[in-house]
């Protein structure tokens, strides 16, 4: 049965991962007072780009064409690996959390590799601020989930977000709401969202993770905005697993509730986008050694 | 059996060593000498594996040394460290054929007689069973190795290198004197099984004097000053081997002097803290340091300084699971950084044999001039590529699966121990996730610049690739580097036996832990399959379309010259001044002024701060005390005389005086 | 009613670290009225389960109007009167100021753990969560330049002798509460005047700059 939830979960991962980028853009037009674009337009932009030729750059080498590659087969393992609220992952075991912020690692390290081999100053700037970034949200993910391994006696994340609530809210209710906060920025931070990134402008101000994949084109891109949609799944499971206590004992129920979760998440996401501007480069990093700050926070109150 | 082919092995390494240098400057030094290290190695690693398969052998032979015997062993910990040494040297041997080939005039014969000393003294090394021989070992393991730094030694920042390479090793070696001397001197022979703490010596000074003493070897944080000078400066197959094997024997003597003192339950918890701590502040200095490098040999040699404190992360793991009673905790640990130094040993060497192929293509080490050097070097662009994922320990590689190890033997403590473990546990995941971090961005900065990208000189427009025998060896160590990432419960197999004596016996099932490393493994794969599916379909889709080539879009920028591009310090820098209050960049700038600027410039550096702050000022008051003794030294024969004449006065009135 | 103690204490928290992070005065000021809510509430969830007398609903209703209200108040006319909107370049940057709260959080923790048996019952997190608040006071007061800042860092800390006070199972008269009310209030009212003299006479309140006086 509950194996059953699992693969529902990753089958609904794989084809609704799309719907959520259309529904925080949806959010974004309706606070803009416009209607904005179809609920599905991700979908028609990827079947629109799976059916285009390519052109390569004569700079490129075979680099440039394996970062998408390695960038979906990248988040298709993580998503594997990731539970969503009280609903297990596919493939669970103790430590996968290190796993899965290493593979999202790796994803990352092959997209700025191919961002530098355009040879262009612009996916190099993108490439810089991406990895300064990240070096700050790696050790906040790791250790939020150390303070909730804590608080459960268990390492691994199915296992942790199976248990966390399983002894009521009050015990856990600081740590889990120091956790969210802190997995939320994170979430910002890694899934190019305003505050940190606006995903729909190229402009110099703004670059980081649009600018990366400027070159790419046709097939390419769709592999990589299809990557982008389930690794801001990924992110937004953790955070519904550790924001939404309820714990029903029937899979399904949690399943329903989990893909609730993660549909108002994104609606979360569209309102944060809608109401706060880019912050300067500079206030980035600080922001997310406040995130990494919460979570040592939890850790402490964990440990007391 | 396995302790008689290993001074085989040894005794063939110091013959042939002597044939090469007897051979000097002739062409036939250089194919020697690789031949010898290579048939070195083959009959070393025999005796590795019989030793891993049989149990322990020891061979003791009558040696007329006081304190000292000819007293050989060979057991799993030893073992493994053969297995990495033989190996590594071997491929070290075979690649610097051909890179010696190039230099002219210089005496090869010489520079095969020390490296097949220094493969030989590293042997002895891992396997003296006396302190003794040890430490005889260890000394032509550090003289051998400084006269191989020290090969361009025409060129005075070599000099310079060699110069605090011999003091850094000769302290270290002072404080090894002291530790033995501590440990054994009662007895009348130092042998290693009868070594053990005798009473009324504080186990906390050993403790102390090793991690110091191995600490400058391995190039822990601050005895590390050594490491990114010497490394640059020697040829790139000796720089393979000291940092992949030789900084290696630092943590197998402090492994060897922990087990004189004591099961691992007994040490005090302060121990385990200790390596905790200067393991996590080696790998963030190391790893900060390496991004703010232009000379690409500097960044491996300040990242092997990192690596390095990652083994001391898991071994203070390991003290700090033992101290606490859990037994899998320590095991992890331990396995973990055993099968690190492994790891570091195949990835490391093949970043220096791959930056040993570009500096032979291009003439310089600078990456700032280098680019774009991925279309004329594929070979070694790809071996580079793979190097440098499993350096960051990203999956499938083989740098992934001993950092899990450690990863999850912190994450065990964090559930599994009391008392303030847990804290510690904690440190070393912010500092694992912190040094990964950093490891992102040197790396792909490092191979990003260099091999990617249009040229930015000259040189790198005219780069050819390496010869097939460097190609070849750059192919095994990548296959390693996959294959490890793939296979890594069996290695991690190994790692267990060798680590046998240093774990309690009775009750560890790592079984389960092992089977942690088939999932990871499954993982690797799983990505491998994906990948090469999705590149299957994206061939598919592509078929029959028009694939055109043209210049970077880049949004639109007609003209992009290669100058354009990002420069390796713009990368790093706003890193570098997140960092700045522990890098302590400068800047020297002369900025354009005035309405028809003329010539700027902006220039910055990163010099190492223990070298600017602690040493240098340190060895500057050294020699002005040094100097306001000066006055003793007048130059005239009489009045040293005069000296000798009254030391001898005041000798005979205070003995024959006091008879009385 | 446990639960709703450890989310208010998380919440002082988390307005100590707004505090240490913000360049903007206005914030700073909004943050010193948002703990001045959360201490009233504080005070009525530890009591909740014994019968609330009338004392301490009087003494957690003046906090919230004086400290929420008036002084929040008279604080933001001295901004307005010195016209200065931020704090510009502290002794200490922001991340840095942010990462030393959280090891000054640990280290409360540490200090707290022989104090947990005078406290009240399901109050015992609030001792090193009251020493937190003042160590941030005193740091603000620390590392910032601008006086107003340091004003505020100074009820921080009033603000967290004040939960030190309600987490110990020491009930104080009346009279005692109202007179230490008072004399914040009168404090502040004073180093409003002086901060506005001030900027009238040197056409800024940096303290650093005027170090020169000490000739």
């Amino acid at each position: 049965m509950i194996i059953l939830a699992s693969i529902i979960h990753v089958v609904l991962a794989l084809s609704l991962s799309p719907l959520l980028i259309g529904v925080i853009n949806r959010v974004k037009a309706k606070f803009a007072g416009r209607r904005g674009r179809p609920l599905l337009q991700l979908y028609y932009d990827l079947w629109k780009l799976l059916h285009k030729g390519a052109v390569y750059s004569t700079t490129t080498t075979w680099v440039f064409r394996t970062g998408p590659l390695v960038g979906i087969s990248a988040v298709l393992v993580a998503i594997s690996l990731v539970p969503l609220g009280r609903v297990p992952a596919l493939a669970a075991f103790d430590g996968d959390i290190i796993l899965l912020a290493y593979v999202l690692g790796l994803m990352r390290f092959m997209t700025v590799l191919a961002a530098l081999d355009t040879g262009s100053a612009f996916e190099g700037m993108g490439a810089g601020r991406e990895v300064q970034f990240s070096l700050l949200a790696e050790p906040a993910l790791l250790l939020g989930v150390g303070a909730l391994s804590i608080s459960t006696g268990d390492w691994s994340l199915s296992g942790i977000y199976g248990s966390l609530f399983s002894d009521g809210l009050a015990a856990v209710a600081p740590t889990a709401v120091m956790v969210a906060a802190s997995l939320l920025i994170i979430l910002l931070a890694e899934n190019s969202r305003i505050p940190v990134d606006d995903p729909n402008t190229h402009l110099e101000l703004t670059m980081i993770h649009e600018v990366m994949v400027l070159d790419h084109g046709g097939v390419d891109l769709a592999f990589i905005q299809y990557a982008a949609a389930l690794k801001l799944w990924v992110f937004c499971a953790l955070f519904v697993g550790v924001a939404l206590p309820l714990q029903m004992h029937w899979p399904l129920v949690d399943l329903a509730f989990g893909m609730a979760g993660v549909f108002i998440v994104a609606m979360v996401i569209g309102v944060i986008e809608s109401t706060m501007a880019r912050l300067r480069l500079l206030r980035v990093p600080q922001m997310l050694v406040v995130s990494a700050v919460l979570a040592m926070i939890a850790v402490l109150w964990a440990l007391r | 059996m396995s302790p008689i082919l290993l001074s085989a092995a040894v005794c063939f390494l110091l013959a042939g060593a002597v044939l090469c240098a007897m051979l000097s400057r002739a062409k036939a030094a250089n194919a020697i000498g690789g031949i010898v290290a290579v048939v070195g190695a083959a009959v070393a690693i025999a005796s590795a594996v019989h030793a891993l398969q049989t149990g322990d052998e020891t061979l003791q032979l009558p040696w007329s040394v006081p304190f000292g015997s000819f007293h050989i062993s060979i057991d799993g910990l030893s073992a493994f460290f053969i297995l990495a040494i033989s190996a590594v040297c071997a491929l070290g041997g075979v690649y610097g054929v051909s890179y010696l080939r190039h230099y002219k005039g210089k005496n090869l014969g010489a520079s095969w007689f020390f490296f097949n000393l220094l493969f030989a003294s590293m042997l002895m090394v891992v396997t003296a069973w006396n302190a003794v021989l040890f430490l005889a070992a260890w000394e032509v393991m550090s003289l051998s190795s400084f006269f191989l730094v020290t090969f361009e030694h025409e060129r005075q920042e070599v000099r310079k290198a060699g110069w605090v390479y011999l003091i850094s090793a000769h302290v270290g070696m002072a404080c090894l004197l002291a530790m033995f001397i501590l440990l054994g001197g009662q007895n009348q022979v130092m042998d290693f099984d009868q070594l053990a703490l005798p009473p009324g010596v504080s186990a906390a000074a050993i403790f102390l004097l090793a991690v110091v003493g191995f600490g400058a070897k391995a190039g822990i944080c601050p005895m590390h000053v050594w490491l990114p000078d010497a490394h640059p400066a020697a040829p790139s197959h000796v720089s393979a081997v000291m940092s992949g094997v030789m900084i290696k024997t630092g943590i197998y003597g402090i492994l060897r002097t922990l087990t004189f003192l004591g099961s691992p339950a007994s040490w005090p918890g302060w121990w385990g803290w200790t390596l905790l701590v200067a393991g996590a502040i080696t790998g963030v200095v190391g790893i900060l340091f390496a991004l703010a490098q232009h000379d690409m040999k500097r960044v491996l040699a300040y990242s092997s300084i990192e690596n390095v404190g990652v083994i001391c992360l898991g071994l203070g793991l390991w003290m700090i699971g033992s101290a606490g009673g859990n037994t899998i905790i320590a095991a992890l640990g331990l396995i973990g950084a055993l099968l690190h130094v492994w790891n570091h040993a195949i990835f490391k060497s093949l970043m220096f044999l791959g930056a040993g192929a570009v500096v032979h293509a291009t003439g310089t080490r600078n990456i700032e001039q280098l680019g774009g050097l991925l279309k004329p070097m594929k070979h070694t662009g790809v071996a580079f590529a793979v190097g440098s994922i499993a350096i960051c320990g990203l999956p499938p590689f083989n740098g992934f699966v001993g950092e899990f190890l450690i990863y999850a033997s912190a994450f065990g403590g964090i559930v599994g121990l009391g008392g303030s473990a847990p804290i510690a546990c904690l440190l070393a995941i912010a500092a694992l996730a912190l040094i990964g971090g950093l490891a992102a961005v040197c790396f792909t900065r490092l191979f990003g610049i260099m091999f990617l990208g249009e040229p930015r000189s000259e040189v790198a427009r005219h780069a050819h690739e390496a010869g097939v025998s460097m190609r070849v060896v750059l192919w095994i160590l990548a296959g390693a580097c996959v294959l490890v990432g793939l296979v890594g419960p069996l290695v991690a197999g190994v790692a267990a036996l060798a680590a046998e004596d240093l774990l309690p016996s009775t009750g560890l099932d790592i079984g389960p832990s092992l089977g942690l490393l088939w999932r990871i493994s499954g993982a690797s794969a799983g990505l491998i399959v994906f990948a090469g599916a999705f590149w299957l379909l994206r061939r598919r889709l592509h078929a029959g379309r028009p694939i055109e080539k043209a210049g970077t879009w880049d949004c639109g920028y007609a003209e992009p010259t290669s100058r354009m591009q990002y420069t390796a310090s713009s990368f790093s820098w706003p890193v570098i001044d997140m960092f700045r209050h522990v890098l302590r960049p400068t800047l020297t700038r002369q900025l354009p002024s005035g309405p028809f600027p003329g010539r700027a410039h902006l220039t910055s550096r990163t010099h190492d701060i223990f070298m600017r702050f602690f040493y240098v000022p340190l060895f500057a008051m050294a020699q002005r005390l040094g100097q306001s003794l000066r006055w003793v030294q007048h130059g005239r024969n009489q009045v040293y005389v005069l000296y000798i004449a009254v030391t001898l006065l005041a000798l005979l009135l205070w003995k024959l005086g006091t008879e009385q | 009613m446990s639960i709703l103690t450890d989310l208010l204490m998380m919440l002082l928290v988390l307005t100590n670290l707004r505090m240490l992070a913000s360049s903007r005065v206005a914030v700073c000021i909004q943050n010193v009225a948002i703990q001045a809510v959360v201490l009233g509430a504080i005070t009525f969830s530890l009591s909740a389960h014994a019968a609330i007398a009338a004392g301490v609903i009087v003494v957690a209703i003046s906090t919230v109007a004086v400290k929420g209200l008036v002084l929040p108040w008279l604080l933001r006319r001295a901004m307005k009167g010195a016209g200065i909107g931020r704090e510009i370049e502290p002794f200490v940057g922001y991340a840095s100021s942010v990462l030393i709260g959280a090891v000054l959080l640990g280290l409360c923790f540490v200090i707290a753990r022989p104090l947990r048996d005078t406290s009240h019952a399901g109050a015992s997190m609030l001792i090193p969560v009251a020493m937190f608040t003042i160590l941030t006071g005193l740091f603000i007061i620390i590392s910032r330049r601008k006086a107003l800042t340091q004003v505020l860092g100074y009820l921080t800390m009033e603000n967290g002798v004040c939960v030190f006070g309600v987490s110990l199972a020491v009930e104080e008269p009346l009279l005692v509460e109202m007179g230490i009310l008072l004399d914040v209030l009168v404090g502040v009212f004073v180093m409003g005047i002086v901060i506005h003299q001030i900027n009238r006479e040197f056409d800024h309140i940096d303290t650093d700059r005027l170090s020169v006086l000490k000739d």
